[in-house]
């Protein structure tokens, strides 16, 4: 599925990625931990494609497809999706009618037929239902208003809606109380397959009590330098990032 | 000095120039080095972009008045009208129109400034009056030439308990000029005041607003938002004065452009001069660029780059067209905003 080799990126000419290497197969979660300033939101932005990351050396790739070559909007078509770890406010334009734009945009992309309204509505109103979002709530303007907690809801909401191939969570438990992140991990597990992937990037081992990864890695100044299973998490909570990032350095 | 006096006299030397502090960045002395003469009457078969809508038509081909050139609603009449004024040659003209609303009486106006071939000068004054209780909203698309040269102003006065409001479409010419003077009593009357110019290429458009609040307990709301690439250049001067004793004002002003290109220019002077102590006054003013964060939070959801600019420009937009009361201008203000904004590409 996502498969990474030697990803070295800069932010501003600042290497930031010095030689990632990891691979997500198919139906499987895997958990980013790293200390603040390791690359971890970097790594997110270099997969979709935000302008101002530069890769300049390595690889990316899904199902053997060149991630790094395509627009931001071109991988979003392939199914890569990232949960922002401080969504927008879209004034002006109501969630209803962005998430449309983005999914019509995604099957005109990939050559399929514009959703009907009638079933945009019917998706709209169960997966609303599902993640426990007042569905008068995505006729206002997008994530204008909303809560920390709300605005995590809604990325959920788009993510389910859109049932792209490959997920990555960025810091999505920061900003929740503990019945939200009940909701959002409860809306993420849901779309836990055979045929999706995963990556969980989050500081702390908190939300992965509720997001249970196959694997954690540790990101530490833009490599990884440890993987192990899900014991991994409770011993950095335990201990601390501090010996891994004397092993980077 | 005013572009109308000076097409009805030939002489330049009448023209409005940078010297004049409320012409600095619409100077029309230093562009015209001859006023053409003016053009016959001829009929026109297109109809006007509020045709759907219906109601009245008065209509001026180049200058020449169709119909006659006074709107007048008489007292609880409601009225809804539609002004055109178009311009078929190369040509300069002067255009005049009435409009009173009696105690009482409701007007939608609707005004369109056409040029469906050539390029043309014209100037076109606009004496409005709403007299006690009355209300009027009066909604404006001007769809000029890009080498057209257009100054339409419209001088307003109104009795207490009037609401008056408008809104200004427009995507400019090569100068233009759409003024609003508004002689407001308070007296517990309302105003508001928006517009919206969305410009590309080489085009040029300013509005310019003069609210002068002279009595107690009176409301002005204004809210103009800008769109420019390439080449262009908006202007928006508002200004709104509250005299001495004119207690009990509130007044708000906003202005905020958008600039899509390093080449853009935005000139913005909002003024508030206040001579009265118990107010309520603000203005807001920002110009600046899409949000790029935003951009790519839409394109990370799956819309192209132009698609997902095209989104955000029409919504920045559309707070002024949300403001609109009459919902069918306002749907047909909205079509055409999109339009201009799909057009207009990157």
């Amino acid at each position: 599925m996502l498969s990474i080799k030697n990803l070295h990126a800069s932010v501003a000419d600042k290497p930031i990625l010095k030689g990632l290497t990891l691979e997500v197969p198919a139906g499987e979660v895997h958990a980013i931990m790293g200390p603040n300033g390791a690359g971890k939101s970097t790594l997110s932005y270099v997969l979709t494609g935000r302008q101002g990351y530069e890769v300049t050396e390595g690889s990316a790739t899904l199902n053997g497809e060149d991630l790094l070559a395509l627009e931001a909007n071109e991988r979003a078509a392939k199914g890569v999706f990232l949960s922002f770890q401080y969504p927008l406010e879209i004034p002006g334009v109501p969630a209803l009618t962005f998430i449309r734009t983005a999914m019509n945009a995604q099957r005109k992309a990939r050559g399929e037929d514009e959703i009907a309204a009638p079933a945009f509505l019917k998706l709209a109103r169960e997966t609303a239902a599902s993640l426990k979002i007042d569905f008068e709530m995505l006729k206002r303007s997008l994530n204008v208003g909303f809560s920390g907690g709300e605005k995590k809801r809604m990325e959920i909401f788009q993510m389910a809606m859109l049932s792209p191939r490959f997920l990555i969570l960025d810091e999505t438990d920061s900003g929740l109380d503990i019945d939200a992140l009940k909701i959002v991990s409860a809306g993420v597990n849901a779309m836990r397959s055979p045929e999706r992937g995963m990556l969980v990037i989050t500081h702390y081992q908190r939300l992965l009590d509720y997001i249970k990864p196959d694997r954690v890695h540790v990101l530490s100044a833009g490599r990884i330098v440890a993987s192990g299973g899900p014991e991994l998490a409770h011993e950095l909570e335990a201990e601390g990032y501090d010996k891994y990032v004397q092993v980077a350095a | 000095m005013s572009l109308s006096t000076a097409l009805k006299t030939g002489d330049v030397a009448l023209l409005p120039s940078r010297r004049d502090e409320n012409w600095r960045w619409t100077d029309l002395r230093a562009l015209i080095r001859e006023l053409p003469a003016s053009a016959a009457a001829e009929s026109v078969s297109d109809v006007g972009p509020f045709a759907a809508i219906g109601g009245e038509e008065q209509v001026w081909v180049n200058g020449h008045a169709r119909d006659a050139s006074q709107i007048t609603v008489e007292a609880g009449e409601v009225v809804t009208a539609q002004v055109r004024f178009i311009s078929t040659r190369p040509s300069g003209n002067t255009a005049r129109l009435g409009v009173r609303v009696r105690p009482g009486g409701r007007l939608v106006l609707l005004e369109s400034y056409e040029a469906p071939a050539d390029a043309a000068i014209s100037a076109v004054d606009l004496d409005i009056e709403v007299q006690d209780g009355g209300r009027m909203e009066r909604i404006v698309l001007a769809a000029d030439q890009a080498q057209s040269i257009t100054v339409s102003t419209a001088e307003v006065t109104l009795g207490a308990g009037a609401v008056y409001a408008q809104t200004l479409l427009t995507t400019g010419a090569r100068r233009q000029r759409v003024e609003t003077r508004v002689a407001h009593p308070g007296a517990g009357t309302s105003v508001r005041l928006d517009g919206a110019y969305l410009l590309a290429d080489q085009r040029h458009a300013d509005l310019t607003t003069i609210v002068t609040h002279g009595g107690v307990d009176g409301t002005t709301s204004q809210m103009t938002k800008g769109v420019v690439r390439d080449q262009g250049r908006g202007v928006f001067q508002g200004r709104i004065v509250v005299e001495p004793g004119a207690d009990r004002t509130d007044a708000r002003m906003g202005h905020h452009a958008l600039i899509l290109s390093d080449r853009a220019e935005v000139d913005a002077k909002p003024e508030l001069l206040i001579f009265a102590d118990d107010v309520q006054c603000a203005h807001g003013n920002t110009v600046g660029a899409l949000d790029e964060e935003a951009i790519f939070y839409a394109m990370q959801r799956g819309m192209s780059v132009d698609q997902a600019r095209a989104m955000l420009t029409t919504a920045f937009v559309g707070e002024v067209i949300d403001r609109i009361e009459h919902d069918g201008a306002r749907e047909i203000a909205r079509d055409w905003v999109t339009r201009q904004l799909d057009g207009a590409g990157e």
